[in-house]
């Protein structure tokens, strides 16, 4: 199937801030400069979100892993999975044809979807509800034939009962998914002859879940569930910019030593030749100057000094030019 | 190499570094394997599956050669070595199979094909196919590229060999072409149709193995068994690319470029291949006197002694243009025994300091640099295939730096800033650990044709000793480092060699405008600037036309050859020099070209080393103040950086399209 990119775009795209959170968090998992793995859960929440692929889509999910267009276009035409239709507003339905449900009679289905739907695969319905498609197999062979709708598996369908789930999804319900014959699971019809004891919703509970959380068909908009990984901050930080706030107070600085010549800062612990000639050309040239700082002050001078930022507050200098203004030794 | 590793090929066993694929390993011992995807100088991709070997000892299914490494063979149970085979029964069905599914959907278009006679797909098919199909089906239809003027595309022929997306994408630097799609639908594309920007597009016409990419200017006029091949030595710019010029009776039909590991390797801009219309267009083919202010046609001889007359007791200058051959330079040197000049452009270049004009570095330096400073160079404009390099060696990790103009480079970069503060600042560094990296400095034509040139070179030397860098002057103009080697200079550049000068012999010099006053003698083979303001005009052949000596910017003497002859009246440039020499009665020592060219090689020895870099001195910088204000680039146009470029239509629209395009990349 020739995949090309639909003839009509929208004029933007953007992730809802939940599923930006969401995407951003999942760059978190790769290590730097690696980011482009990321591309295909990208690709998929975008298509969750909208329920189809743009060329807005496709570029944003690019931009935003720093690729080029062409090679997000080239994973989005490769997989069958990426819708680059638009789909029917409410779900986009994909009957499996392969062997086991084709000889199940996934033809009936696929008659029912030409009838209800659309005459052809990927084309909308008139009331804009539904598109169909038939896909590869889905691996659901024992329950066959099935139909995948949004994310969830209709199994165990004939004529009829697929009639009463797209009926359902059209009167804006979310039928149960899972076998509609009153098959739990797999096991025989005639009901389970081993493991007994293990049956029911608490020791297979996909449908359960599929029911508590409702998203069968929903277009996720990322709050559904909490986002379990935060975006943690990358593994190089980049030093931040001082926000006006932390710049903190600039201190009274002096424009040469006092008589007498400066005091000889290196006594602070922490200061080295270089960072002293720093200091001095700030205007910083005796003890007593840097005793007097306010907290204020030491913030200041934590940002501004060329190397080591921080050192001020942590080394205690204050303290240190007390004691050494004082005449003592540190 | 300690990673060594035996193999046996064919009954033949050899020892190869383990990193290196069947492939490779086979071509060492002379066997040549079968293949479309892999390409020496492209990353490797394994999708054709034509280098399938037998691995004796493997798992039972053949090998992709050209991706299986020499160290992941399995020795055999006493540690013999691994064993090969390239011509069993397995790898000749598994050929013939590969060749069948290849020509599924190939179209049999062979007749109506440019790449006929020249394609690998061809080539193969008769040596490893077999001579039917069992394909009853109909073959698959995909639409064709617009990749603009300078690439045809049909891409029915195409066998999804992907050379051109690695290509674009890793030498070029501009990732536009991909492959979407999957099985049969799968297409190269490039992404929403847009064309290739680029000025080294022209090189997938060669890399793609099939018909699908084919040149559009050469389209339908040549088969190639029926063309003249001459290897010579391009001069659209001072990298002095080795390139084949195919000829037919007299005109060139097409230019591709001949490998040299250490100037191209494969690669040539677009300009090198598509200027050939140029030759064609323009041109001066007969001499031409001034007569009652007016051009007119006349006879060699009246032309000869309408000079005689002009420059009797005359002050005469000579100066030299971009394209002209060392040997021109030398003859005509020798002939105006006067004031010559060949750095028309006013660019700083230290006379007999070799080490100065050319600098110390190869071009193959570049490969191995771990920073690489540029200093007022556009290298994208100025020497495409070099940039190539350079972005290769940024793709291995080195820094690059860069002082003028921004551009974009194809590769990322430090700008540190655009003016000369910038470079003082850079040479007043101390640099610490970068001292015992491999680096480089390379520094543009733009950077010294200020009133500072001097300064500004001396800065950028000084540079290159804090950083123990290698150092490089990179050239715009092919025929400048030979003229600077045959001493065509004045004291004082321009200014001091046209001062009072009653006669100016202007040996094809079209980038500059001669004041009125003085009688110009043009000597070239287009009628440009020049030409128009010449009082006598001598047609002369262009660069395919005549054998000469090209000194490339690292100082690499190169010969380039003659492919056709010149049109009409028009001579070799040497020859035209001696034959004006007897009529002035200043007789040239030399009947013949190689006469002139010992007489040469006697005052200029290295230059007689063809295509080896001599060393040269390094004179010691002696800092002086620079001036002040941003570099800027030496090529403004890229498509139009000589005569030969202005003649071509192709270059014409290459051009348009280039100046019509910056305003829409910036809304």
């Amino acid at each position: 199937m020739l995949r090309r990119l639909h003839i009509e775009q929208p004029e933007s795209f953007a992730f809802t801030a939940a599923n930006q959170a969401w995407a951003e968090a999942q760059l978190t998992k790769f290590p730097e400069g690696r980011q482009a793995s990321g591309v295909i859960p990208l690709l998929w929440r975008a298509q969750e979100q909208e329920g189809w692929l743009s060329k807005p889509a496709i570029e944003f999910v690019a931009d935003m892993l720093g690729m080029a267009y062409i090679r997000v276009l080239e994973v989005a035409t490769f997989y069958f999975m990426f819708q680059l239709k638009p789909v029917g507003s409410v779900a986009h339905i994909q009957i499996c044809g392969t062997t086991s449900c084709m000889i199940m009679g996934s033809d009936d289905l696929i008659a029912i979807c030409k009838e209800v739907i659309s005459e052809n695969p990927h084309e909308i319905s008139a009331d804009g509800n539904f598109s169909w498609e038939e896909v590869e197999c889905l691996g659901a062979c024992t329950n066959a034939p099935m139909a995948q709708i949004g994310k969830d598996y209709y199994e165990d369908l004939n004529s009829s009962n697929f009639r009463d789930v797209l009926k359902a999804f059209a009167d804006g319900n979310v039928p149960r998914p899972g076998p509609q014959n009153s098959r739990f699971a797999a096991e025989p019809l005639g009901g389970v002859t081993s493991l007994q004891d293990m049956t029911g919703e608490d020791v297979n509970g996909s449908v359960a879940l599929a029911v508590t959380l409702g998203d069968t068909v929903k277009r996720i908009q990322g709050d559904e569930v909490p986002v379990r990984q935060a975006a943690k901050p990358t593994s190089q930080p980049v030093a931040a910019k001082p926000t006006p706030e932390a710049d903190g107070q600039k201190p009274v600085m002096l424009e040469g030593p006092r008589d007498g010549g400066g005091d000889d800062l290196k006594k602070i612990k922490g200061v080295g030749p270089k960072l002293e000639a720093d200091l001095n050309a700030k205007g910083v040239w005796h003890y007593d100057q840097i005793a007097n700082w306010t907290a204020e002050e030491v913030v200041w001078a934590d940002e501004h000094l060329v190397q080591f930022k921080g050192r001020v507050s942590r080394d205690d200098w204050v303290g240190q030019a007390k004691t050494l203004a004082a005449g003592d030794a540190t | 190499m300690s990673d060594l590793k035996k193999i046996i090929i064919d009954d033949q066993e050899v020892e190869v570094d383990g990193a290196m694929t069947i492939l490779q390993a086979a071509e060492v011992v002379g066997i040549e394997i079968p293949r479309f995807c892999y390409h020496e100088r492209l990353t490797i991709a394994g999708n054709c599956r034509m280098c399938l070997v037998e691995v004796v000892g493997g798992p039972p299914k053949p090998a992709a050669s050209c991706a299986m490494q020499v160290r992941d063979l399995r020795p055999g149970p006493e540690g013999q070595p691994p064993v090969v085979k390239t011509k069993s029964p397995m790898v000749k069905k598994a050929r013939e199979g590969v060749m069948e599914f290849l020509l599924l959907n190939h179209p049999l278009d062979c007749p109506i094909c440019d790449q006929g006679g020249e394609c690998d797909l061809q080539d193969q098919a008769m040596a490893y196919g077999v001579d039917f199909s069992r394909s009853r089906e109909a073959k698959r239809s995909v639409e064709d590229l617009n990749l603009g003027p300078l690439v045809s595309t049909t891409m029915t022929r195409c066998i999804s060999c992907t050379r051109c997306v690695r290509f674009t994408t890793e030498v070029a630097g501009m990732t536009l072409m991909g492959q979407t799609g999957r099985g049969e639908d799968a297409e190269i594309t490039t992404y929403l149709n847009q064309t290739l920007e680029s000025n080294l597009q022209g090189n997938i016409i060669d890399l793609c193995p099939v018909g699908a990419l084919t040149s559009k200017p050469y389209a339908f006029s040549a088969r190639p068994w029926e063309l003249k091949k001459t290897e010579t030595i391009d001069v659209m710019d001072a990298l002095g690319s080795n390139i084949r010029v195919d000829t037919k009776g007299r005109e060139v039909m097409r230019i591709v470029p001949v490998n040299h590991d250490g100037v191209n390797e494969e690669w040539i801009s677009d300009k090198t291949r598509f200027i050939w219309d140029g030759l064609r267009r323009q041109r001066l083919d007969k001499p031409y006197v001034r007569k009652d202010s007016k051009l007119a046609p006349a006879t060699w001889a009246e032309a000869f002694a309408a000079i005689a007359s002009a420059v009797e007791g005359k002050k005469v200058a000579a100066i030299a243009g971009d394209l002209a051959s060392t040997e021109a330079m030398f003859a005509l040197k020798a002939l105006t025994n006067g004031n010559v000049e060949c750095r028309v452009d006013g660019a700083y270049l230290p006379v007999g300091d070799r080490g100065g004009y050319v600098g110390t570095a190869t071009i193959e330096d570049i490969d191995n640099a771990q920073m690489i400073q540029l200093i007022g160079t556009n290298p994208r404009d100025e020497a495409p295939v070099l940039n190539a390099r350079i972005r290769k060696a940024w793709l291995n990790g080195a820094q690059i730096g860069l002082v003028g103009e921004q551009a974009d480079l194809t590769y990322e970069y430090a700008h540190i800033g655009n003016d000369r503060a910038a470079l003082q600042m850079l040479a007043d560094k101390d640099v610490g650990q970068a001292k015992d990296m491999n680096t480089v400095v390379i520094i543009g034509q733009g950077a010294l044709t200020g009133k500072d040139g001097e300064a500004v070179l001396e800065a950028a030397k000084k540079l290159t000793e804090n950083t123990n860098s290698k150092f490089m002057v990179l050239h715009t103009a092919a025929g400048r480092v030979g003229g600077m080697d045959v001493g065509f200079t004045t004291e004082g550049g321009m200014i001091n060699a046209l001062d009072k000068a009653e006669v100016i012999y202007n040996l094809g010099a079209d980038e500059l405008d001669i004041d009125a006053g003085p009688f110009v003698i043009y000597q070239g083979s287009h009628g440009d600037r020049g030409a128009h303001r010449a009082d006598v005009i001598l047609p002369a052949a262009a660069y395919t036309e005549e054998s000469g000596i090209f000194v490339n910017t690292e100082g690499r003497p190169q010969l380039a050859q003659r492919a056709g002859f010149a049109p009409g009246d028009a001579r070799e440039n040497w020859a035209i020099l001696r034959a004006l020499s007897a009529e002035l009665g200043k007789t040239l020592p030399y009947n013949s070209l190689n006469e002139l060219r010992a007489a040469m090689f006697t005052e200029f020895p290295h230059l007689a080393a063809i295509d080896e870099v001599p060393v040269n001195e390094w004179k010691a910088a002696a800092p002086k103040p620079l001036g002040s204000g941003a570099f800027t680039n030496a090529v403004a146009n890229f498509y139009q950086t000589n005569p030969i470029a202005r003649a071509s239509s192709v270059m014409a629209e290459l051009s348009q399209m280039a100046t019509s395009q910056k305003p829409m990349a910036a809304e």
